[in-house]
């Protein structure tokens, strides 16, 4: 199983959702894609659907902080939605809480961000 | 129950970090783990693997890594090795946050994931000849058993 990356912009957001599994073998385009949008539209903020993700390690943590530096450098935020208990644990692990801030949903986030 | 052993290796390439996480999970399976210990332990694999694939190998795909699990009343044990370049220091690389390869945005997470989802974690490294990580978990179903 592989990672299916499907990206949206709405007004300034980059709406990143995630279906599949996030490894070091998948993030790698992930990086890629996002990196590319990012540079390529008028993007000011990422929200990060997680709703489909049913696997990350740590090298999701890797990729998921690379691109919160890229947002962080446009004075933007990022908002990760609709986490599972399994990747939540990683996040507190990892303390990327302190950082990113959490939503249950995609709507409620980009609200939060007035999308 | 009995004794219950297998091995496995494969080349040192990144699409074999998913076939080996799910092929272990699938051996392990037959201890009637409960999701969360299956999710920890495909967590672990993948994060032993993909070390071995980035650090020891530094991403040469003629590496082979070579995985063993053996189960018994209830233990998992799983050996994780690499022929690689070994690292130099392990108390530096296993702690939280430290990484030797920022470039690659890595977490330097891994480890910390291994000691939070294992029981005991043992590694041991030999600068030129490879890593090798042991894992060991008792799976909580077993251990209601045993009491």
């Amino acid at each position: 199983m592989s990672l299916a990356i499907s990206m949206e912009i709405k007004n300034n957001v980059l709406c990143i959702r995630l279906s599949g599994e996030l490894d070091h073998h998948t993030a790698d385009e992930l990086r890629e894609q996002a990196t590319k949008a990012l540079e390529s539209e008028n993007v000011r903020h990422i929200v990060l659907n997680l709703e489909e993700l049913s696997f990350m390690d740590s090298s999701g943590l890797g990729v998921i902080l690379g691109r919160y530096k890229q947002i962080k450098q446009l004075h933007g935020e990022m908002i990760v939605c609709a986490i599972s208990a399994p990747v939540k644990r990683l996040f507190d692990m990892s303390g990327l809480f302190k950082i990113v801030r959490l939503e249950p949903t995609e709507e409620y986030a980009l609200e939060r961000l007035g999308a | 129950m009995m004794k219950n052993e297998m091995n496995l290796q494969f080349s040192a390439l990144s699409q074999n970090e998913s076939f080996a996480r799910v092929t272990v999970a699938a051996f392990i399976a037959q201890l009637d783990p409960t999701m969360d210990e299956l999710t920890e332990i495909k967590t672990v694999i993948s994060e032993a693997v993909t070390n071995a694939i980035i650090h020891g190998y530094e991403g040469s795909p003629d590496g082979m890594v070579y995985i063993s699990v053996l189960m018994e009343e209830g233990k998992v044990d799983i050996v994780i090795r690499d022929e690689g370049m070994g690292i130099s220091d392990v108390e530096e690389a296993r702690q939280p946050l430290y990484t030797s390869k920022p470039e690659l945005e890595r977490s330097g997470m891994g480890f910390t994931i291994m000691e939070n989802f294992m029981d005991e974690v043992e590694v041991r490294s030999e600068p030129g000849f490879g890593t090798e990580i042991r894992l060991k978990k008792h799976l909580t179903k077993s251990k209601a058993l045993c009491n």
